[in-house]
């Protein structure tokens, strides 16, 4: 699509003149209609879906580069997965250049909306939701790029996934803005991801609010460089309801903001408020590995003019209603693991560059080597430490943000 | 007239139309017909060469019968690993049909439809061709086709067949950004009928480079006079390892079921799910040696669930043959001490 895009721009635009709109409406035989387009599509078309209910037993995916899929509106367009017999997403992406905006998609079987290996992905203004409520029976993922880049999640809205609303795996150079997620196991999650910007979103009434992980064994680790900025983070306390196994299992009820296993983190300008147990945690990978290559300890973490109000005052994980006690009753805003060091499988020990600052009151468990069990804490506080180094905002290519606008 | 034309594959050649390379290369042609690769009564043209696998992908029972044809004068490249290196021109054919009668899977054939890997100059295109009265014609959005049989059990089985969109063709048979063959592996052709297979394609100038030895060999996944180890990698290198590999679909999830793969967390032994969400079915790791029915792996295999089946589509049953082969498997795995590392239990 870039060589496209430079021909068209050699030429005056004259290829991208020749983009065409194609109209797909509701009313019978929905899947081969919406699927034949979506095959059919050039580079640089839309695919309009016209306002309407699309009852689709298969899921449907696009390959085509620089292809606009659009809808009438969130609440006006609905792909409707209720049905749902086949594939593991309801809209499948595998291209580049692609904008997916203006939708509703309902009740997929697993993942809402996928992307894997795209450069250049924007969701828009979309809704994912699982209309029966919260139940461990929902779909995975509401918004799933994962193995790309330059990915832009804006103004969407996810409820009810099983594991994240909206969640980034192995990617780079992403995002995440003005988006809701509520009642999901997890509402935000960037994961093995590096570059993130997660700004001015809603994350309320999830087990966890937003979450920045790392995990071993995977093409894509050493999570780092990601900036929360400007959420809200409110009233996170949802039952977790997460099918055992799956890392966002282990999440506590409760959580406002969990970081795990990353580097240079940034959580700034947030407004974190009634979340029952940590507003911020900071934790390493609690689990054994064999990968030599992993590095479970969070590293360079900053919490700075934060706004945290009514946390901490009923923590669900092992440990928490103690560890509160012995603090005066309530957890302070920002409580860290203390894990500094870990066994690297096969030899060694290593122990973590750049440590956890934050401004606002917290607790360190102290529990130094990766893998100790929370029962070994020795409470302390965390010593305040105010920061002032700053980065850049993520940047996103021009051409895809204008057509995200 | 839907034609039964497996039934006839061992017919001697009568006069059949030539192949159309020309539009092969250059046209999805609207019905199969058009690239004469078969004739009227099903028989393969001149030059269209029939060839089997030691193990196929499970379809839901359906009977494949799979065919290359390569532009006159031309050859494979061998290849250790991955497909042979097939020249631009050549066509992978495999058709499939269900038998009335599991138990009888030679007869009373009813054919469904048709794929073609059209090795093109700027890569392989995949196509389908769906059987209909009149012949098979190009789907490129799939379909799903009611089937019925009896099954191996002796009942009466319904199912809606699904044939795969043009982006699930290319799902399954992505390398990177390309498509590629899946099946013809030089260790997935290393049998056959009879004279082997490599040595058939090489004697007869199909397939160059050739060693004089040392060929690798997927197991027979239902012969039971091989090692269940072998059986069981084969039978995952076949029906996982097109997506669970570095340049497959399910790169991201670090689950990488090849035959060369020899990372015990790679092959799924004591690995913790990623992205499974319900697919993890509540257990923690997609193999836990000694107990399949706590491993993720056979889960996914046995469920027949979107969103929770493995693989994802190209099936719409259980292969139950398939998943007791891994049950086993899974059992004979000798677990480390105390089965699972010991989690840790900090917040």
């Amino acid at each position: 699509m870039r060589t496209a895009l430079l021909i068209a721009a050699l030429l005056g635009g004259s290829s991208l003149a020749q983009a065409k709109m194609i109209h797909v409406g509701p009313g019978g035989n929905a899947q081969e209609k919406l699927q034949t387009a979506l095959i059919e599509a050039q580079p640089g078309d839309t695919v309009h879906i016209a306002a309407g209910r699309y009852a689709l037993a298969d899921g449907l995916s696009l390959d085509v580069d620089g292809v606009t899929v659009k809808g009438d509106g969130p609440d006006k367009t609905i792909l409707d997965f209720t049905a749902q017999k086949v594939a593991g997403e309801g809209l499948l992406i595998t291209s580049d250049n692609v904008v997916v905006r203006d939708l509703g998609i309902e009740n997929a079987a697993g993942n809402g909306v996928k992307s894997k290996g795209s450069d250049g992905i924007a969701l828009v203004n979309l809704r994912v939701e699982w209309t029966g409520g919260p139940k461990s029976t929902n779909g995975a993922y509401g918004l799933y790029p994962v193995s790309s880049k330059n990915v832009l999640i804006d103004r969407s809205v996810v409820k009810g996934a099983s594991d994240a609303g909206i969640y980034v795996g192995q990617s780079q150079n992403i995002i995440v803005r003005n988006s809701r997620a509520e009642m999901n196991v997890a509402g935000i999650e960037i994961e093995n991801s590096y570059d993130a910007d997660v700004v001015g979103n809603t994350a309320t009434n999830n087990a966890g609010g937003i979450l920045v992980f790392d995990l071993p064994d995977l093409p894509q680790q050493g999570g780092r460089n990601v900036k929360l900025v400007n959420n809200q983070v409110i009233d996170n306390n949802h039952v977790n309801f997460a099918a055992p196994g799956n890392i966002v299992a282990g999440v506590p009820s409760g959580t406002g903001i969990m970081v795990m296993a990353n580097a240079n983190v940034m959580v700034t300008g947030n407004h974190v408020m009634g979340n029952n147990g940590s507003a911020v945690m900071v934790v390493a990978y609690t689990q054994a590995f064999t990968d030599k290559a992993y590095n479970p300890l969070p590293r360079a973490v900053a919490i700075a003019g934060n706004h945290f109000m009514n946390n901490g005052k009923s923590p669900s994980f092992a440990g928490g209603k103690e560890i509160a006690a012995a603090v005066g009753g309530t957890l302070p805003p920002v409580m860290w693991d203390g894990v500094t060091r870990y066994n690297v499988p096969g030899g060694g020990e290593k122990s973590a560059d750049g440590g956890i600052a934050s401004d606002a009151p917290g607790i360190t468990l102290n529990l130094g080597l990766q893998g100790t069990p929370a029962a070994q804490a020795r409470p302390a506080p965390l010593a305040a430490t105010r920061l002032t180094a700053d980065r850049a905002a993520i940047v996103l290519p021009a051409a895809l943000e204008a057509r995200a606008k | 007239m839907r034609r039964i034309w497996a039934a006839l594959l061992l017919l001697g050649a009568a006069p059949a139309p030539g192949v159309r390379s020309d539009l092969l290369m250059a046209t999805d042609a609207p019905k199969l017909a058009d690239y004469g690769l078969f004739d009227a009564a099903g028989r393969p043209a001149p030059g269209v060469q029939p060839y089997t696998l030691n193990t196929p992908l499970f379809s839901d029972h359906a009977e494949k019968f799979r065919f290359a044809w390569l532009p006159p004068g031309t050859r494979a490249e061998y290849r250790a690993s991955g497909a042979l290196a097939f020249p631009v021109g050549t066509v992978l054919v495999k058709r499939f049909a269900f038998p009335a009668d599991l138990r009888q899977p030679t007869k009373n054939l009813r054919a469904i439809e048709t794929r073609l890997l059209i090795h093109r100059p700027a890569g392989w295109v995949a196509l389908s061709y769906v059987e209909q009265d009149g012949g098979a014609v190009l789907k490129r959005a799939g379909v799903k086709v009611p089937v019925q049989f009896i099954n191996k059990a002796g009942r009466a089985q319904a199912i809606d067949y699904a044939v795969p969109n043009q982006n699930q063709c290319k799902t399954c048979h992505q390398d990177g950004e390309a498509i590629t063959p899946i099946g013809p592996t030089a260790g997935n052709l290393n049998g056959g009928h009879g004279t082997n297979q490599l040595m058939t394609w090489a004697a007869s100038g199909r397939l160059t480079g050739l060693p004089a030895a040392g060929w690798p060999r997927l197991a027979k996944w239902d012969d039971a006079a091989e090692p269940i180890d072998a059986r069981a990698r084969a039978y995952l290198a076949v029906n996982c390892g097109h997506c669970h590999s570095r340049g497959g679909f399910a790169s991201n999830s670090g689950l990488y079921l090849v035959p060369e793969e020899t990372m015990p967390a790679h092959l799924g032994v004591l690995k913790r799910p990623v992205a499974a969400g319900r697919g993890s079915g509540g257990h923690e790791f997609s193999i836990l040696p000694g107990q399949p029915e706590k491993s993720i792996l056979l889960h996914r295999m046995t469920a027949s669930e979107p969103g929770i089946m493995m693989p994802q589509f190209g099936r719409a049953l259980a292969h139950d043959e398939g998943v007791d082969l891994i049950r086993k498997w899974i059992a004979a795995m000798p677990g480390p001490a105390g089965a699972a590392p010991a989690a840790a239990a900090a917040p």
